[in-house]
């Protein structure tokens, strides 16, 4: 769609609107140094800083992955239908697709819980090994994340309920997008060059 | 009292020390008295510490730079006078460790930063022709996380004990092995928190000049100041996230024992250093490129000619801010690359110097046949160029790798990052401080007073440094407290010492320039009082709030030289009605509680943690659910405004 001055979706439709997004866009710039850091010093760790504790092949388990792979990237679509929803009008629909978005981010953060408690069960803990420090503040950086839009999308779906669909929560459900695809992306990238290159 | 011996300082019988606990003391109740006295607490929290507005907090970043600057100033004293004469024991090892610690972290990052973003915060804005930044309240919080951070760093002092891990803060020595005390958590949240407060920032003033310039400046119409600003703030959203991870795994490997840069277990305490200086080298530039830009303004304005190569200006601020993050290694080339990698970072190292030679000749070519007027900024920035030239030539005899194995860690290095930093930022800070002070508040700095505090200053660093240079080279070793006598290190160092007295008297001046024009210099200095030539000198002195009554009207880099000379139209259109942002007490409370977070986590208080997490959860909810869309200012209420300066422009 080309976004001209008589065409803006109601989340352009302010220069409040379209300042935010371009800042929000900016902040996401931060963040990809923010993990592309994570993701160097995990390249760093994964072959030298092993240590006396175990390698990734050792620790690594495919079903849970794919299980959060799959629900993050559903999560993805659903919260694509939402940001559709919202710029055809359907504000229950958008609710609605809102709503799955949460709960398989919310599906998503438990695999991951599971997977921490299984890691410290078998002896691959945060003070085990410079690779386990790595692995997990990476992962946890994400999930730390994850878990902050699981309660920014709450509190937006409240507001959207409150006063209903107008140039501020549409701007902020839009901006919440942006930020759910990107947790989307670098979850791609975990899912790529951490799990998918440890096992083989 | 288990808890409280937490918070005690490890023990060092120092006098001086338990002084400066009292003199803190009694500075803190003199504050709250005098303004409480004066009734001023009204006042100052509903102007200054709720503001929102750009040019507010910009003052306020550069009240915390100078009190920064003296308190760095004054570790900076101590050192010169402990190693002025050979085997002294005017400070212990422990304290000079403390002490050249604490005045690298407060003036790379309480003052020099403070001041280019307080820069930044008060000029970019007027030079574009904007009303605010983009995110006014961002804004504020940004300064409120700084000064957090900043008090933060300073409480260490007199609760827990002060980092002692060099500015660099290499593990394994900032380790919990050999760093026990609480020291190096102080240095790891006082520079997270006010971290997060520069990358906000740079967030903001890339948005701020990408989307609300006037009409007609395109970005090749941005006078300098504002191009280097831009290009700075792009530095700082790619570079310091860097130093946000790198801290976060320094907390963690200190508070909850990992191994990331310990040595065993697969630890790499290497990892530090390259995370740190892929920060630290573009931090470099941070600094550099806002001084760049003061400089090029106020070279143009006194030349009286416009600004030589503009484009190529603009394309090696560029090429600069591209290579500062691929030099890195040129900080560590002892320890342990291999040819091949040093030899590379030795080449980028080198290839800055090109750019930046570029620039030194434009500002040569911009005074070249001008009508050059020797005001105080001037004399500062004409003494800028030789002295950091030479900074840069020893910068690039540092970048030769074989020949570093010679400097590396000397005095020699010391010298040349000051013959840098000090020549570069700090000179344009001052000069750009006495330039626009009349834009601040109206009145004109003494030119007697400047330049006296000018020669101190200029004779001063070059007594303190150059010296340096010479006992570097025959092996002073840099962070050493004392030496023997057969060095023959010691005629040198005193005049070193010396020469930082003069610096320090040079500030003093400053200072009571500062006093003495508040009393007695005219007040009727009108908009331009330097002939000046690009757009933030088209609005009143002091500018008011809304700083431009009409939005003006942009048609060069030099709109308002042309505006005076070529008649040029910048005002077109009438008065209407203004939207500013309302005032918030919001960014200092939640600063508030960021500091009282971190304060918390560095003393492993966990109760207060997690209640202060909870206040930052309320903090962020707060502000989800909050409605403020900002108020108009009136046509009537401009217009009357407008009167007092004389007329509408």
């Amino acid at each position: 769609m080309k976004l001209d001055s008589k065409n803006l979706p109601l989340e352009y439709s302010t220069e409040t609107n379209r300042m935010n997004i371009l800042g929000f866009w900016i902040f996401l710039s931060a963040e990809i140094m923010l993990f592309a850091t994570l993701f160097t010093s995990y390249f760093v760790y994964v072959d030298r800083g092993v240590g006396s504790g175990p390698a990734g092949a050792e620790i690594f388990e495919l079903p849970p992955v794919l299980i959060e792979t799959f629900l993050l990237l559903t999560s993805s679509f659903t919260i694509g239908l939402a940001v559709h929803a919202m710029r055809i009008n359907r504000v229950k629909a958008m609710i609605g697709f809102m709503i799955v978005t949460l709960l398989l981010g919310a599906g998503f953060l438990s695999v991951e819980v599971y997977e921490f408690i299984h890691y410290y069960h078998i002896g691959a803990t945060l003070q085990t090994s410079g690779f386990t420090a790595t692995l997990l503040t990476t992962l946890g950086t994400h999930g730390a994340h994850v878990t902050l839009g699981l309660f920014w999308g709450i509190m937006i779906i409240i507001q959207i309920l409150r006063n209903g669909l107008n140039a501020r929560t549409a701007n902020k459900s839009f901006i919440f997008s942006l930020y759910w695809h990107f947790l989307d992306v670098m979850w791609i990238f975990i899912f790529s060059f951490i799990y998918l290159k440890g096992m083989m | 009292m288990d808890f409280f011996d937490r918070f005690t300082i490890p023990p060092h019988d120092d006098p001086m020390l338990y002084a400066s606990i009292v003199a803190i003391g009694l500075v803190s109740i003199a504050i709250v008295f005098g303004v409480t006295y004066f009734k001023k607490w009204g006042y100052l929290w509903s102007e200054w510490l709720t503001t929102v507005d750009h040019k507010r907090i910009g003052i306020m970043y550069i009240i915390s730079a100078l009190l920064m600057l003296f308190r760095g100033g004054a570790d900076a004293v101590m050192m010169r006078l402990q190693t002025a004469v050979p085997d002294n024991s005017f400070l212990d090892a422990q304290h000079y460790n403390e002490v050249f610690t604490t005045h690298g972290v407060v003036m790379i990052f309480f003052m020099a930063m403070a001041f280019i973003i307080g820069m930044m915060n008060f000029v970019v804005p007027l030079q574009i022709g904007a009303r605010d930044v983009a995110f006014p309240r961002l804004n504020a919080l940004s300064f409120w996380l700084y000064f957090a951070g900043a008090m933060l760093f300073n409480l260490s002092f007199v609760i827990g004990g002060s980092p002692d891990a060099g500015w660099t803060n290499y593990y394994p020595l900032a380790g919990t092995d050999f760093s026990e005390h609480v020291g190096v958590n102080y240095y790891n949240w006082a520079l997270q928190i006010s971290g997060i407060g520069t990358l906000m920032t740079g967030i903001n003033f890339i948005a701020t000049i990408m989307k609300m310039r006037a009409p007609g400046m395109t970005l090749m119409k941005m006078p300098m100041f504002t191009w280097s600003a831009l290009i700075t703030n792009l530095i700082i959203v790619f570079a310091f996230p860097v130093l946000t991870i790198a801290l976060l795994m320094g907390t963690l490997d200190r508070q909850f024992f990992t191994n990331f840069f310990t040595t065993g277990d697969g630890g790499m305490d290497m990892m530090w250093a390259n995370l740190f200086w892929i920060w630290g080298h573009p931090e470099v530039y941070i600094l550099i490129l806002p001084a760049f830009g003061i400089y090029s303004q106020i070279i143009a304005t006194f030349s009286q000619r416009n600004l030589y190569g503009y484009k190529s200006m603009v394309a090696s601020m560029v090429i600069i801010s591209l290579l500062s993050f691929m030099v890195w290694v040129h900080h560590f080339f002892t320890m342990g690359q291999g040819a091949v990698a040093n030899s590379i970072f030795s080449i980028t190292t080198m290839a800055i110097a090109v750019p930046t030679g570029i620039k030194i000749f434009n500002w040569l070519l911009t005074m070249w046949k001008g009508k050059i007027r020797f005001t105080t900024p001037m004399m500062y920035s004409v003494a800028f160029i030789p002295l950091f030239t030479i900074g840069g030539v020893t910068g690039v005899m540092l970048a030769i790798a074989s020949a570093d194995y010679q400097y590396h860690n000397t005095m020699f290095l010391v010298a040349h990052f000051h013959n840098v930093i000090i020549p570069g930022v700090v000179f344009a800070m001052i000069a750009g401080l006495i330039y626009y002070w009349p834009k601040m508040f109206g009145f004109l700095l003494n030119e007697r007073i400047g330049k006296w505090a000018f020669w101190n200053i200029v004779i001063g660093f070059c007594l303190s440094f150059f010296p340096m240079y010479i006992t570097g080279l025959n092996g002073q070793a840099r962070r050493m407290y004392t030496y023997s006598e057969a060095s023959g290190f010691g005629p040198l160092s005193m005049v070193s010492f010396f020469g930082a007295l003069l610096l320090a008297i040079g500030f003093v001046l400053i200072v009571y320039n500062v006093y003495y024009s508040f009393r007695y210099a005219p007040r009727n200095v009108g908009d331009d009082p330097w002939n000046a030539r690009s757009l933030e000198w088209a609005t009143h002195n002091p500018v008011p709030e809304y700083n431009f009554a009409i939005t003006p009207n942009v048609n060069s880099s030099e709109a308002f030289w042309d505006y005076k000379k070529n008649g040029h139209d910048l005002f077109k259109g009438g008065i209407k009605d203004i939207h500013m942002p309302n005032n918030s007490g919001w960014s200092i409370i939640f600063a508030g509680i960021f500091f009282v977070f971190a304060f918390c986590f560095i003393f492993h208080v966990w109760v207060g943690v997690i209640i202060a997490f909870a206040g930052i959860i309320g903090c962020l909810l707060y502000r989800s659910f909050e409605k403020d869309d900002g108020h108009h200012i009136h046509k009537e209420e401009i217009e009357e405004t407008e009167k007092k300066f004389g007329g509408a422009k």
